[in-house]
């Protein structure tokens, strides 16, 4: 064997010093693995490729021992964690593939680039392994609304996101989006892409063959982003904007013509492996192939594809242009291949073999430029057990510690028509969330629903975090987060499936930070496992804080469920003007910790409310069963905002008005405010024929879940016990228009 | 031989861009602007040496493709 | 019958047209490339939406430089009908083959929603399965679907009964408070001067099943499809 010799120092390598290991985000015992691991010293290349490989984003180094405790197998499991995307049987002989994958700090930095190389990268990820994307959806939060960097950033944000999901023709069918001052200086892009595949026609990133081709396809590299990934995982600071210039670009059109390339070779059986080049490019995407594989590669750099003149091997191994491939083909398939790729006017190169080494070595020029053992980068990536302390418990809130409001009508409209509660139109139209023809539930729905194509199949797809909840209770709030997702794809008449996460934490080395992480996977994997629900796919995304301020804790999740029968969903719009409404689900009136106390007293104090796995899992198969059964079409669950943002949202929808009686809501009597907007878990508001109600009682109470009839559909006003008479039109007019409003403010003003 | 091509919308066209940017610079602040017009830039390198054939392709290339005579106009620039 | 879709790079409404057409017809229509220099002997030729080339430079200006571009001006000279919709409009007024062209929309965002549009005149293939002056509602999906003409032109179009559809309130109304995009008279889609092709930004394919949420695309595949079908 050869590889011992040092690798030259092409380029006039500069002797590495100890302000370039602190560069790169590398402390001295790392740097120590590093010199221990190599026999000698790096040089900077190598040191780029420790860097990138050893940081938070690519080695998990911080959540990996927690991240165990997830579930993430069931029989219906096909692959979970630890290739680009998760994959789940969805039967027929096809896969649904997705991942939820964050675009934080680069959606700062430059928002409207930043979320559309996220939205580019997820959709990456899912037709890497084979499935063609079908749906995007985005879970995105910002600052407070008159910040003034917000509206800027919103704009840019969902600008980009539509830029790209627009041209590549995959539509954005919904997502959430929330605003809280702790998001300020640090906002959170979540994209998530689900695709569907051929159960026999996964592709996965172990290479295998020595001696086989490593082919690079899709764009050329540029000097993109380089340090993108580090820069993820470290804390922002003021001097953070000056970073402006490294920030990738999308090209949404090379992506769809990577997809179309990819798909129309994955066709044929000439891929042994492949993987996108993500974060960390071409560096993570061969390391990961060779260390899955238990292979070595050896990459001559000279044949990669470059934008720019003049590029080192150091730039083009921690580039970050998008839109790019590795492949593994097998022997004798090149030209077919690259046939393909030419046709749609791609770059295809093949740069490197498969070895036995289990080396990564890089050629330049005629000289070795970097060897590094691949396990070194990988099993060998420093893994720690970050001291954590639990999160204090709070006391749980009565609900004369929180005062009702002094007019009901009054709360109605401020809520629904204020930042919290009011239509996200103005976003979502301007996601193509058409495009492919199988929408079938459009965006503002409890779940997106998307028809599998050329079946009666449909998908349903979610996202949803209550990070106040998380604040206040990781345990519990990630729980909640779960079970409300669980609810969410039950109300449309969906058999949930599995999760995708994306963990949105502060400074894990802050040991109250720490606690919230360990918490949130726990009360996480506690609820998946209650509701069958694994961990398939996600990411991790720490250091979101600002000058010391971290973010709430964000535990995204994003899940999805399967429909039988497309024909047989439920929409949360009312459809008849005498139906009868039934709540399933217990009410108790739980304020802590909830929007009301939030918006209306600036509080977020309380425990949150809690979370039943038993009864959730209960009141969604039983309303399930209702829709599938074709009994039932109007379903909408109770969350942020409790029953009043039912209501309004229902009757919003469905241009219908309701009459609701609040003592009808449990046995026994609660103060208005705290039925009305108490935030009870495992509900849902049904609205059912009058001469259906009885039998629904009846089954209900077989089932063993609550259920009571609290009013009727009918007029065009909301009214509530006396309390309050709100014309439906006011209230459209407060819903719609404050999005609008906010964001027909000049934009440039204080940006 | 460089070229450089600019291409900005005909008189009496709205640009709804130029107008957002001309809105803009107003609330930064920026007084007394009249009209603000956007358009494009492209930057040819050309092998050609005879001035008066680059510039005659230029023109073709500008009526082919890059242009769109409906709406828009160009100007050639030649070093 | 024989039909063929033309998917140019970056087109992303080819399926979508495919699907509607085959629905219609019950048979599947051909999908040409844009590289190709020829056109199989159809009957009817469609553009579908989407971004070709990135929408670089100017929305569909590439696509209608594509080699297959003189092969559709030879169908268009025989009389094949053709429906251009979104980009596939765009690139109609690019090629010329319908007049004037589409900007960036007034309010600058990307619109993806349903609107109302009058249907002008019954007076084409694609829109006498539609009574004139009735108002379907049909999906948007655009940013440049602003249409501008000159004013000659326009009185040219309007003189000839040449203006397909316009956007308007639920109950037929034009006004500038549904001219979605800043429009000219609120113009959603036009016929050339023999009333064989149709440019249009709305996405008839796109609601042509219940599960769309509305069938109002239908009847112009209907109509026009039906037509040649009967010929």
């Amino acid at each position: 064997m050869t590889h011992s010799a040092p690798p030259s120092n092409h380029n006039d390598q500069p002797p590495i010093t100890p302000q370039m290991i602190k560069d790169h985000g590398l402390n001295k015992e790392e740097y120590e693995r590093v010199l221990k691991a190599l026999g000698r010293a790096p040089n900077l290349t190598e040191l780029g490729i420790y860097s990138v490989m050893w940081s938070e984003h690519c080695s998990y180094k911080s959540s990996r021992l927690h991240l165990k405790k997830l579930p993430t197998t069931a029989p219906w499991v096909i692959c979970g964690p630890g290739e680009n995307a998760g994959v789940v049987d969805i039967g027929d002989g096809q896969a649904a593939i997705f991942k939820m994958e964050s675009h934080n700090h680069p959606s700062f930095i430059e928002p409207y680039q930043g979320a559309a190389t996220g939205v580019g990268g997820i959709l990456r990820d899912v037709f890497t392994m084979g499935a063609r994307p079908v749906a995007n959806m985005n879970a995105l939060r910002f600052g407070a609304p008159d910040h003034p960097k917000t509206r800027h950033l919103l704009a840019g944000v969902v600008a980009g996101i539509g830029g790209y999901g627009n041209c590549v023709g995959v539509p954005t069918v919904g997502g959430e989006t929330n605003f809280h001052p702790s998001y300020n200086g640090n906002i959170l892009v979540n994209a998530m892409t689900v695709g569907v595949a051929e159960q026999d026609k996964i592709f996965y990133s172990a290479a295998a063959g020595v001696g086989n081709s490593v082919v690079y396809v899709g764009s050329k590299t540029g000097r993109d982003g380089i340090h993108g990934a580090t820069m993820a995982s470290a804390e922002f600071s003021e001097d953070t904007e000056e970073k402006r210039p490294t920030v990738q670009v999308g090209d949404p059109f090379t992506e769809k013509l990577l997809i179309e390339a990819c798909l129309e070779l994955m066709a044929t059986d000439a891929i042994i492996a492949i993987q996108d080049m993500g974060a960390a490019g071409l560096t993570s995407s061969s390391v990961e192939m060779a260390s899955k594989g238990g292979v070595g590669f050896r990459l001559d750099l000279s044949k990669v594809p470059c934008r720019e003149s003049g590029m080192t091997p150091y730039e083009m191994m921690l580039s970050e242009s998008q839109e790019r491939m590795l492949m593994v083909l097998k022997p004798g398939r090149e030209a077919e291949a690259e046939a393909i790729f030419h046709k749609w006017e791609l770059d295809f190169a093949i740069i490197g073999t498969i070895t036995d080494t289990g080396r990564l070595t890089l050629v330049f020029e005629g000289e070795t430029v970097a060897d590094i053992p691949v396990d070194s980068l990988t099993e060998d990536a420093p893994i720690y057990d970050r001291p954590h302390v639990e999160t204090a418990k709070r006391a749980s809130l009565a609900a004369d510690e929180c005062p009702p409001p002094a007019d009901y009508g009054q709360a109605l409209l401020a809520l629904m028509g204020g930042p919290h509660g009011a239509s996200r139109r103005w976003i979502w139209e301007q996601y193509d969330h058409m495009v492919m023809g199988d929408t079938v539930q459009r965006p503002g729905g409890d779940a997106a629903v998307v028809r599998v194509h050329g079946t009666n199949k449909a998908l349903a797809i979610t996202t949803d975090c209550t990070p106040r909840y998380v604040a206040a209770d990781p345990r519990m709030g990630a729980c909640q987060a779960v079970a409300e997702a669980f609810r969410n794809l039950s109300a449309v008449g969906a058999k949930p499936l599995a999760i995708t996460d994306c963990l949105n934490f502060g400074n894990p080395e802050r040991p109250q930070i720490m606690g919230q992480i360990v918490g949130a996977i726990e009360g996480m994997a506690k609820a998946c496992r209650a509701l069958d629900m694994p961990v398939v796919s996600g990411n991790v995304s720490l250091y979101n804080e600002t000058n010391g301020t971290g973010i709430l804790p964000t535990p995204a999740v994003g899940a999805i469920g399967l429909i039988n029968d497309a024909s047989h969903i439920a929409t949360l719009a009312l459809k008849r003007a005498d139906d009868q409404l039934i709540l399933i689900g217990e009410t108790k009136g739980h304020l802590g910790a909830s929007l009301y106390l939030w918006q209306f007293h600036g509080q977020e104090i309380g425990a949150p409310p809690p979370v039943d796995l038993g009864a959730e899992r209960r009141n969604g198969d039983f309303v399930r069963s209702l829709i599938e059964s074709g009994l039932i079409d109007t379903v909408h669950d109770l969350s942020d905002g409790g029953l009043a943002v039912a209501l309004c949202t229902m009757a919003l929808a469905g241009h219908i008005g309701v009459s609701v009686d609040l003592k009808a809501l449990s046995e026994a009597e609660l103060p208005p405010h705290a039925a009305l907007f108490g935030e009870d878990q495992g509900r849902m508001l049904l609205a059912v024929p009058p001469d259906l109600a009885p039998d629904i009682l009846a089954r209900a109470k077989k089932s063993g879940v609550p259920a009571r009839i609290i009013g009727q559909c009918g007029g065009d006003r909301i009214a509530l016990s006396g309390l309050c008479d709100l014309p439906l039109d006011d209230l459209r007019t407060a819903h719609e228009g404050w999005m609008p409003d906010l964001m027909a403010q000049n934009l440039t003003a204080e940006s | 031989m460089k070229a450089r091509i600019h291409i900005t919308l005909k008189s009496g066209v709205l640009d709804p861009q130029g107008k957002a940017v001309h809105h803009a610079l107003d609330h930064l602040g920026f007084q007394g602007l009249k009209d603000v017009r956007q358009g494009k830039y492209i930057e040819i390198d050309l092998n050609e040496t005879d001035r008066a054939k680059a510039m005659e392709q230029l023109d073709e290339m500008c009526k082919a493709l890059l242009a769109n005579l409906v709406i828009e106009r160009y100007s050639i620039d030649l070093d | 019958m024989k039909t063929a879709v033309i998917t140019f790079p970056g087109s992303n409404c080819d399926r979508d047209m495919r699907v509607a057409i085959a629905a219609v017809t019950g048979q599947p229509p051909q999908a040409v490339w844009h590289g190709e220099t020829s056109l199989p002997d159809v009957d009817f030729i469609a553009l579908p939406g989407g971004f070709s080339y990135g929408d670089y430079l100017r929305c569909g200006a590439i696509a209608a430089r594509s080699p297959i571009i003189p092969a559709l001006i030879a169908a268009a000279r025989r009389g094949v009908p053709i429906l251009g919709v979104c980009n596939g409009f765009q690139i109609l007024t690019e090629i010329g083959l319908l007049p004037g062209a589409l900007m960036r929309n007034a309010g600058l965002n990307f619109i993806c929603r349903d609107v109302h549009v009058r249907v002008e005149t019954s007076q084409s293939a694609f829109t006498q399965t539609y009574e004139k002056g009735s108002v379907i509602r049909l999906p948007v999906a655009h940013h440049d679907g602003n249409y501008i003409i000159a004013p000659d032109d326009l009185a040219l179009l309007e003189d000839r009964d040449r203006i397909a559809f316009r956007y308007a309130s639920a109950a037929g109304e034009i006004d500038a408070h549904h001219g979605i995009n800043g429009s000219v008279g609120n113009i959603a889609g036009i016929l050339n001067e023999d009333r064989t092709i149709l440019g249009m930004m709305p996405h008839p394919e796109r609601m042509i099943e219940p599960a769309h949420g509305g069938m109002d695309g239908r009847p112009l595949f209907e109509g026009v499809l039906g037509a040649l079908a009967n010929a």
